[in-house]
């Protein structure tokens, strides 16, 4: 291996890394606080791109018809949940935040789309779009099981994952998109040649994870998350409530996987169903940090880049055979190394 | 709102809790005036704790509780501690991994909109009860003693400015000077206006610190009365208070 190949594959593997790295953080996250194991956090990467390409090309992204659909039964949940607990006066406002937002959306999209072809306009609509589509599967699928044990809700989120494929190929087609690069300039730095789009995708990682760690040591909404993760029953005894925090988890999971769509789109192919070895390499990482650190994820994530792009290079064929194959060791050192986790429930 | 003359800060009427088919409290009534402490005491099993776990909502419950005259019945237990209701459980569930400061910043988490200012002389009230949680505000809660960890368990209850503070055996485990300092601090809390029910095995300083007391005895009210009365009661010397009966 030449060292211009070395860079260039140490260059692609930091870039996936970084995604990767952004992944798991929020798998941890999830399933610190809902006890979810997120499968769906890869096809959330995927709505992310399928729906920004489809703004690129000028169209109203069939996101829109899940966000508006999901909006119209998590309000019917709630305003009935309302009429039972006896508040009818709040039953409007459910009503008209879950569907008004939907439609705002629609209108503004319908507006927008003509006029203008900027990015960073179609990348904050995407945003817009996909991202309340987290807390609103929250809602309606894990909510009401919060009290399952783990297998359920693993079942859950796996069924909430095929649903997702098919709903993407009903909405996108079969068809894969890559999206317009943010910039197509390249940089080079004695005899490396850096794409500008891997700078961009490590640095918005970068900004996010910091974001992410200042929301967490800082933010009063931050410390409820954790504090719910720490000891459900302590946070409700203070009044944080668990449902707010599942949503907020999954808001932070559907952010964070719709960036990554945003960052991936332009480098990568992706199809409707490509969002499912995406976020199981995302988990790989996730399982270095023994789904509970932070830090280990982000760097077991990181690992789980540069090993295969390095294997990409050496045994293509095996690509992914490599990469899921370091689970294996890492399951074995954790099980030697750490005490148990697992055993709480 | 009842018609009451005076209408209590909590009332309960025939309040039963079952744990699948086997029932732990059968039909428990109790009564808990603004500004008073009240305390339960009974052997271990009674239900003390069920009591108040049913209360704080954190158990299903059937019969009647009102807070402040409004019923419980739906209320989930986030809503009730935004009404001011507060248990500090023997458990404590305090977060481990976290400082101190943030676990009592947290128990102010309902009152979010508060300005920082206030909440800023909250925290420093909760300094001066307890001078050794300013001492220890950056280390992390699971490293503090079992005296400490009980004191920032009653801190974080108090960041919530509580109407009425439930305390879940608070003595239990504690060295004797420990115990002491806590019941010390529990009858300055009634001169800050917090109303509170004391669950207690430690019955002699629990009569001694509260206004009314209530006898739990496998999960039935048997005797209720003023603290002072009970305390001479001889049924509870008897079987509380750990003297000897007299010869006759």
């Amino acid at each position: 291996m030449t060292f211009d190949i070395a860079i260039l594959l140490t260059q692609d593997g930091l870039t996936n890394g970084a995604l990767y790295a952004l992944l798991a953080l929020a798998l941890v996250l999830v399933f610190a606080v809902t006890r979810v194991i997120f499968i769906p956090q890869g096809d959330f990467v995927v709505l992310g791109a399928l729906t920004l390409a489809s703004l690129q090309a000028g169209h109203l992204p069939p996101t829109l018809y899940l966000l508006l659909a999901l909006g119209g039964a998590v309000g019917l949940i709630d305003a009935v949940a309302c009429l039972r607990s006896g508040r009818a006066h709040a039953v409007g406002r459910v009503l008209l935040i879950e569907l008004g937002y939907p439609l705002a959306l629609w209108a503004l999209c319908h507006w927008l789309l003509p006029l203008s072809q900027s990015l960073w306009l179609h990348a904050l609509l995407t945003l817009a779009i996909v991202v309340p589509l987290g807390p609103s599967l929250y809602r309606l699928v894990f909510q009401p099981l919060a009290q399952s044990s783990v297998l359920v809700l693993l079942i859950a989120a796996i069924a909430v994952h095929f649903a997702l494929v098919g709903l993407n190929l009903l909405g996108f087609g079969p068809e894969g998109v890559r999206t317009a690069a943010f910039s197509d300039a390249v940089f080079e730095i004695g005899s490396m040649f850096i794409a500008s789009q891997n700078l961009w995708i490590v640095l918005v990682s970068a900004v996010l994870i910091v974001a992410l760690y200042l929301f967490f040591e800082r933010a009063l909404y931050g410390k409820a998350l954790l504090a719910t993760a720490f000891n459900r029953t302590g946070a409700r005894l203070v009044g944080i409530s668990p449902d707010l925090a599942g949503r907020l988890s999954f808001a932070v999971a559907a952010l964070v996987g719709t960036v990554a769509g945003i960052l991936m789109g332009p480098i990568t192919t992706l199809y409707y169903d490509s969002g499912f070895l995406i976020g199981l390499k995302g988990f790989v990482g996730a399982i270095v940090g023994g789904l509970a650190s932070y830090p280990l994820a982000a760097g077991g994530a990181l690992l789980v880049g540069l090993l295969e792009s390095g294997s990409a290079f050496y045994a293509s064929a095996f690509k992914e055979v490599i990469v899921f194959t370091l689970i294996i060791p890492v399951l074995l050192w954790r099980s030697l190394k750490s005490h148990d986790r697992g055993s709480e429930e | 709102m009842k018609p009451t003359t005076r209408s209590p800060l909590l009332a309960v009427d025939d309040l039963h809790v079952a744990y699948g088919k086997v029932e732990a409290l059968h039909g428990v009534s109790l009564r808990i005036d603004a500004g008073r402490i009240v305390s339960v005491i009974g052997p271990n099993g009674a239900g003390k704790t069920t009591l108040l776990s049913a209360l704080m909502g954190l158990l299903p419950a059937r019969g009647e509780v009102h807070f402040r005259g409004e019923a419980q019945a739906r209320i989930a237990v986030e809503q009730r501690v935004g009404q001011g209701l507060c248990l500090v459980p023997e458990s404590r569930e305090l977060w481990s991994e976290m400082s101190v400061e943030d676990n009592l910043r947290l128990g102010a988490f309902h009152r979010s909109r508060a300005r920082a200012a206030e909440l800023r002389a909250d925290l420093d009230e909760v300094y001066a009860l307890f001078p050794r949680l300013r001492e220890r505000l950056r280390q992390a809660a699971g490293t503090l003693s079992g005296g400490e960890r009980q004191m920032l368990a009653l801190g974080r209850a108090l960041m919530g400015r509580p109407q009425l503070l439930m305390l879940d055996e608070p003595s239990l485990g504690l060295a004797p000077k420990i115990v002491r300092e806590i019941f010390h601090i529990i009858a300055t809390l009634r001169s800050r206006g917090v109303s509170i029910l004391l669950v207690e095995q430690n019955a002699r300083a629990a009569l001694q610190v509260s206004d009314y007391g209530y006898v739990l005895e496998t999960g039935r009210v048997v005797l209720e009365g003023d603290s002072r009365v009970l305390a001479n009661d001889p049924r509870i010397v008897e079987s509380y208070l750990g003297l000897a009966k007299k010869a006759a």
